[in-house]
């Protein structure tokens, strides 16, 4: 009785797919699925090393204190960081006074309420402080920035698929429209307002290239300010914001994966002595 | 329990006399998984997974728990006291994604457990208890995996729990009510993240148990072996401890180097990068997928593409997907050969190494977009699934003509070892 049922239910159900594969594979031959915009002309991220890849891979202090200050003066304008707080500062290697000095002048203050009056007011940030937002809610970050709502960068290199070389990626990958995009998706044109990047999942992203010019911000420690060195560096520091913990990581990783094969080793050693006198050919 | 010679358990020390006189739990201890549980001598490291599932699910209660300590279920905090933990709590970061790679870790043991069951026919009689407690834990495992992927909330939390409570809703009449309940709502928010953050609590206690009813009948047959055939005589077996007991310190080791490197080195390899942005009910992901190990069991889900008749195709897809794995209930009544090795069955043999093909390209289908060809592939595959347990399994099981069996355990183990070595003894280097 069960095999009889199984057989009956086993053949409906291979019977129903190969009836709708043949439906769908029909339906694939006379009418081939369109090619999409997206299909043909994104592009996957560039490819770029950082000196955290790897196994052994480790932060560059300074690279992340220059990707810093790409933030501060370009990015931080438009984009939270909600998640990271000046007191994590101290992992580019800013001392205590310094982080204070970051957190106090920061631009945009941080909310709270004035202690005399249960007033809403601001104040200046201190190293407790999560990054302020740059907008007081969606809805004010939407009014001014073209209907599209700044996402908050904390994140951001975990959110996105290769996160560091994608942010990368887009911030060098802004160009003009390809003429032989418009000539084979004419309604694909670049609406207004909007920016023509390959690397971003819809082709077509709100921010305008916020990285324009080489020297756009002023190294403390002489490394050229190339649009492309910013871009790296502000990608190192979002690895950093997203993955602050990837160095103890990485350490913690190689001490345990080491104890873990002299560990297994041994085992392996009292399995084949335990065992000895089992595996021969005499009983 | 089980074989006759199996050594007794004499306590020497006082203390634990005592202790046997009021409460035999060391007894029971011992005949469970010490010297007192006779096993085939002959089991190959395909037997090690029972033990490392058994490990997986420790990792996860220890790191499920402390993970707790720090989590709020709460949809307007849980994605930030996550990130908090992995931010701010000592060791945060190695518990979270020890959690999340343990989950993965689990499912990959508890497959190729799976699949030593199926190769060497483990679920068929005496032991089709065995292998019916073994998958109501894959199924209570499945539900506490969907339900830990929530927790986050993030973008593929949100509409994985959309998409998989949807599947309810397929049902006529009363699915949209069903689905409402178990929400606790029109859409995933609060109360549903609430209830499936205690549930999530709850589960893995309930599979300890029904572990423990698994292993209990387990040790009334006593342990299978890849020849399939029964332990004849004390000649055939070996005593838990120390024999097995070494050899699975060692596939442990094996594990944790796997597990260790996963951890530390690619800890999101096996996630999906959109579970990194928090939950929004207005933006929904260009493709929603679900974690990995469910990915052949989605794909078959959105292999029905066609209507039958007044019976729509999701709710085909959404009875396919639920009767891939029931049907598994059925496999000791399906699968007649009396033979349970595939090793001696080499019709059947073929059409397993087929089936293991099959499942791995519906998972790669089910993680693929729904999109052609991928839809189109899984609709072959699908069908191949359903057909191989529900009808060439019955079919190679009453025209094959097996291979001639060993006499007993100990003879194949001595063949084996004549045949190696071409001499007696090899013993290994001190």
């Amino acid at each position: 009785m069960v095999r009889i049922g199984a057989f009956l239910v086993g053949l409906f159900f291979a019977g129903w797919l190969l009836v709708s594969f043949l439906v769908g594979a029909y339906a694939y031959v006379t009418e081939p699925p369109a090619k999409t915009v997206e299909h043909e002309f994104h592009l996957a991220p560039k490819h770029v090393s950082f000196s955290f890849d790897g196994p052994f891979g480790k932060y560059d202090q300074q690279q992340l204190q220059r990707g810093f200050q790409v933030f501060k003066e370009v990015c931080s304008a438009c984009h939270s960081l909600k998640f990271v707080a000046f007191r994590d500062l101290a992992a580019l290697g800013y001392n205590e006074a310094e982080v204070k000095a970051i957190a106090k002048q920061w631009a945009i203050k941080t909310p709270d309420v004035d202690p005399a009056t249960g007033e809403a007011s601001t104040r200046d940030p201190v190293p407790a402080d999560h990054f302020p937002k740059p907008f007081a809610n969606n809805v004010a970050a939407a009014a001014a920035n073209n209907n599209a709502i700044p996402p908050d960068l904390s994140l951001m290199t975990k959110a996105r698929h290769h996160g560091p070389a994608y942010v990368y990626s887009l911030l060098t990958g802004f160009q003009q429209q390809p003429a032989e995009l418009l000539k084979e998706f004419p309604d694909a044109k670049t609406p207004e307002g909007l920016h023509y990047n390959p690397y971003f999942a819809n082709l077509n992203l709100a921010m305008a290239p916020p990285l324009t010019a080489d020297g756009q911000v002023t190294y403390g420690d002489g490394t050229k300010p190339t649009v492309d060195q910013m871009a790296q560096d502000v990608s190192a520091f979002l690895a950093w914001t997203a993955e602050p913990k990837l160095e103890n990581r990485h350490r913690a990783g190689l001490a345990t994966v080491v104890f873990l094969l002299i560990a297994t080793a041994l085992a392996y050693m009292s399995y084949q002595n335990i065992w000895a006198d089992k595996k021969k050919a005499v009983a | 329990m089980s074989f006759p010679w199996a050594e007794h358990y004499t306590p020497k020390h006082p203390v634990m006399q005592w202790v046997d006189e009021k409460l035999p739990l060391p007894r029971l201890v011992y005949n469970a998984i010490g010297a007192g549980y006779p096993v085939p001598r002959n089991l190959n490291y395909f037997w090690n997974f029972g033990v490392l599932a058994g490990l997986a699910l420790v990792i996860q209660i220890v790191t499920g728990v402390i993970m707790a300590m720090h989590y709020g279920a709460n949809d307007l905090v849980a994605f930030s006291t996550v990130e908090q933990t992995m931010r701010d709590v000592n060791a945060g970061w190695l518990m979270r994604y020890a959690h999340a790679n343990g989950a993965s870790f689990f499912f990959i043991v508890v497959y190729l457990h799976i699949f030593r069951g199926l190769y060497f026919g483990s679920y068929k009689a005496p032991r089709e208890m065995v292998w019916l407690l073994g998958l109501v834990i894959f199924l209570l495992m499945m539900a506490t995996a969907f339900m830990g992927y929530v927790l986050p909330w993030g973008q593929m939390s949100y509409w994985g729990a959309k998409v998989i409570t949807g599947l309810f809703g397929a049902i006529p009449v009363v699915g949209e009510p069903i689905q409402t309940w178990l929400l606790g709502g029109f859409a995933p928010g609060n109360a549903s993240l609430n209830r499936f953050f205690s549930l999530h609590f709850l589960l893995p206690f309930v599979i300890a148990g029904v572990i423990i009813l698994h292993i209990w009948a387990l040790h009334i047959p006593g342990s299978s072996n890849p020849t399939g055939v029964e332990v004849k005589g004390p000649q055939d077996t070996v005593p838990f401890h120390p024999y097995y007991t070494a050899k699975d310190g060692f596939g442990v080791g094996v594990f944790l180097i796997l597990f260790a490197i996963m951890l530390f080195f690619a800890p999101n390899y096996l996630g999906h990068p959109d579970n990194y942005i928090e939950a929004n009910p207005l933006s929904t992901p260009a493709h929603i997928v679900p974690e990995w190990y469910f990915w052949p069991f989605y794909a078959i889900l959105r292999a029905f593409t066609v209507d039958f008749f007044f019976v729509p195709a999701k709710l085909l897809g959404v009875l396919a997907m639920f009767a891939s794995i029931l049907l598994l209930f059925f496999l000791p009544w399906l699968d007649t050969s009396p033979v349970r090795s595939g090793s001696y069955r080499p019709t059947f043999r073929k059409f397993f190494w087929i089936l293991i093909l099959d499942v791995l390209v519906l998972g790669y289908c089910g993680g693929a977009p729904a999109e052609e060809p991928y839809v189109m592939i899984s609709q072959v595959f699908a069908g191949y699934y359903f057909a191989h347990f529900l009808i060439i399994l019955p079919l190679i099981a009453r025209f094959e003509k097996p291979l001639p069996l060993p006499n007993s355990i100990t003879d194949a183990v001595l063949a084996k070892y004549a045949k190696a070595d071409g001499e007696p003894a090899a013993v290994p280097a001190e």
